[in-house]
């Protein structure tokens, strides 16, 4: 992890820079054609999607023309609120996996980051060990807990011991825990995450703020909580927006496990089912996918504001 | 463990007052590890067992024959060579792509002052946050009301064809790109640009000789952590490919599901089989994985 340190040199000093008046015509092109370039790009292919879901949104089409569109006011929401059987228990899914993610996933990161970052033997042994699943598809992680969670042949209903008997319950199968046991897999690989996201955190903390702390009769608990962990405000600044948005990009795991049915419906579940399959209706799914976007905008702003807010580029 | 505390008992190491919390520390440690191997492991314990002695013994056992040949097996019957070939042929074009067009705005908008570089900036680092959900239904209706010659597409628009998974993934990746590659190049000392500008280097030189090079450490970096990203990516396969043999294998993964159902030990085989091309990354480049994740949020 030393290669972090061209990163932290990073913040240090920002260059003046050149006015593009500055600049010969050739270059003035030149340019033009770099930043062009990945822009129209982000148009085509980020923008212009965007605007189009709040319109679709609005609007009622069979997606066979470009000129097909009939003006649907907000029939489309009216339904996905209100009629929809699936908004509410994917919104409270929603919640309910934020919520288990702020309370344990991304605390359980933190307290690995914490303990791996004394000097501890075997310690880049076992960040490898919790960084593994970092590494893996969510789809995939999907699959390894099916082996883990099933009813007769899984390993927990083995080692609980009620493989194969009536009592053996089907975790992924059932609507009352399959949630919580997809948050337990999902953990397995979020809490990996966070904490080399903290390891970075800790390093980039002054030491002498924790001797002074310590000379100041400051003890374990108290330097962490009143000194350390404040001093990461960037850092925990980014573990709060990724674990927001993570919450609300949560769909791959559901997916796989039995396409975000019974128990397991999420917003993107949602936006996803009325776009592919039988029940396609277009306008339904742009509302739910506006109601994710709207959603999604409080921690993207509040990343935003935070990070452009003191800077000049 | 013992060996552990043995060590932690001598006198020359670290005082009485942070000895016990160690010896904690360690168990607690041990006991996560050990629970965060589990499930890697028992797929590989599957994976190596025949369906015969799962089936006689059950999977919970040590009792039979261990061999490799589900995995044979899941590799002749799965269609994996296909499917490697897809994530191949997506993975590299599009990793090129976004690096390539991320670099050329990360360049244009940290080394030059223009009226709306921190706008773009913006937009585009706001463009990656979103979940891709979000931006699913037009880019389907998008790629699928484009027409295509036949010659060129054999479904004649964007749908079901690996050069649509590209642009999509490309489109969606570069904003966070920008936004990391942004943050190193400012901190490259403008003497060298200046430099090369009074010896009469154009714009395109300056990016291609000094920058570039100077960035390459981020490059890496990033480059690794797309690699992944991107043959992990489930999501953009599954919107955009209808045939089976055109899907990548992380998306493949449905059809393993359905076809090895009845058979968990080959199901685990496949499992295992798809992660063993991110086990090699891992363990070859897992710093600069662990850099791309960090740079990415160094910034607050």
């Amino acid at each position: 992890m030393t290669d972090l340190n061209p990163i932290s040199a990073a913040s240090v000093t920002p260059a003046p820079r050149r006015h593009l008046r500055q600049l010969t015509g050739r270059d003035r092109g030149v340019l033009g054609v770099m930043i062009g370039l990945p822009t129209i790009i982000q148009v085509i292919l980020v923008w212009l999607p965007l605007v189009a879901s709040v319109v679709l949104s609005f609007m009622k089409w069979d997606g066979l023309s470009f000129t097909s569109f009939h003006w649907n006011g907000l029939t489309n929401y009216t339904f996905a609120l209100t009629q929809s059987p699936q908004f509410l228990p994917a919104l409270l899914h929603n919640v309910v996996w934020l919520l288990f993610l702020a309370v344990i996933g991304t605390p359980l990161g933190l307290l690995l980051a914490v303990l791996l970052d004394q000097k501890i033997r075997g310690s880049r042994i076992y960040q490898s060990i919790f960084f593994l699943p970092v590494m893996l598809s969510v789809a995939l992680i999907g699959i390894i807990w099916e082996l883990m969670y099933s009813q007769d042949n899984g390993f927990i209903n083995n080692l609980l011991g009620t493989a194969g008997t009536s009592g053996a319950i089907d975790w992924f199968g059932n609507a009352n825990v399959n949630l919580w046991a997809a948050l337990v897999a999902a953990t397995w690989r979020h809490a990996g995450y966070i904490m080399i996201l903290y390891l970075a955190g800790l390093k980039g903390v002054d030491p002498s703020l924790r001797e002074a702390a310590s000379l100041d009769g400051a003890n374990g608990a108290q330097t962490f909580f009143r000194v350390v962990f404040p001093a990461m405000a960037p850092t925990n600044v980014i573990i709060v927006v990724i674990t927001i948005i993570e919450s609300l990009r949560a769909f791959d795991i559901v997916w796989v496990i039995n396409g975000g049915n019974n128990g397991l419906e999420l917003l993107s579940v949602l936006v996803v089912k009325y776009l592919v399959g039988e029940t396609q209706v277009i306008g339904i799914g742009s509302a739910f996918a506006v109601v994710l976007l709207v959603i999604s905008l409080v921690p993207i702003v509040f990343y935003l504001v935070r990070t452009f807010r003191n800077r000049e580029i | 463990m013992s060996a552990v505390t043995v060590s932690a008992r001598t006198p020359s190491r670290t005082g009485p007052v942070r000895r016990r919390p160690h010896v904690g520390t360690h168990l607690f440690l041990i006991v996560m590890a050990v629970m965060w191997l589990i499930p890697l492991l028992w797929s590989l314990y599957t994976a190596l067992r025949p369906k015969a002695d799962t089936d006689k013994y059950g999977y919970f056992s040590i009792a039979g024959t261990y061999n490799l040949q589900n995995f044979i097996d899941a590799w002749n019957q799965g269609g994996f060579p296909t499917y490697f070939l897809n994530s191949v042929i997506i993975t590299v074009p599009t990793v090129i792509l976004t690096l390539l067009f991320a670099s050329m705005m990360a360049f244009a908008v940290s080394r030059f002052s223009w009226k709306f570089n921190v706008t773009l900036l913006i937009m585009f680092t706001a463009g990656n946050l979103l979940p891709p959900q979000v931006l699913a239904t037009p880019i389907f209706e998008l790629f699928k009301l484009i027409q295509l010659p036949y010659s060129i597409s054999d479904s004649g628009t964007l749908l079901n064809q690996l050069v649509g998974v590209i642009a999509a993934n490309t489109g969606f990746q570069i904003g966070f790109c920008t936004f990391v590659l942004s943050n190193y190049m400012k901190a490259i000392p403008t003497e060298l640009t200046e430099a090369a500008r009074v010896d009469g280097a154009g714009v395109w030189t300056q990016y291609v000789r000094i920058i570039m090079p100077l960035t390459r450490p981020a490059l890496a970096a990033l480059a690794t952590l797309e690699v992944i990203f991107i043959y992990n990516d489930y999501f953009w396969p599954l919107i955009l490919i209808q045939s089976g043999n055109r899907l990548p294998v992380t998306t493949a993964i449905n059809n393993l599901q359905g076809q090895f159902l009845s058979n968990y030990n080959l199901l685990a085989a496949g499992a295992v089989i798809i992660v063993i091309p991110t086990l090699i990354v891992y363990l070859a480049l897992q710093r600069q994985f662990v850099a791309g994740l960090t740079l990415g949020a160094s910034k607050g």
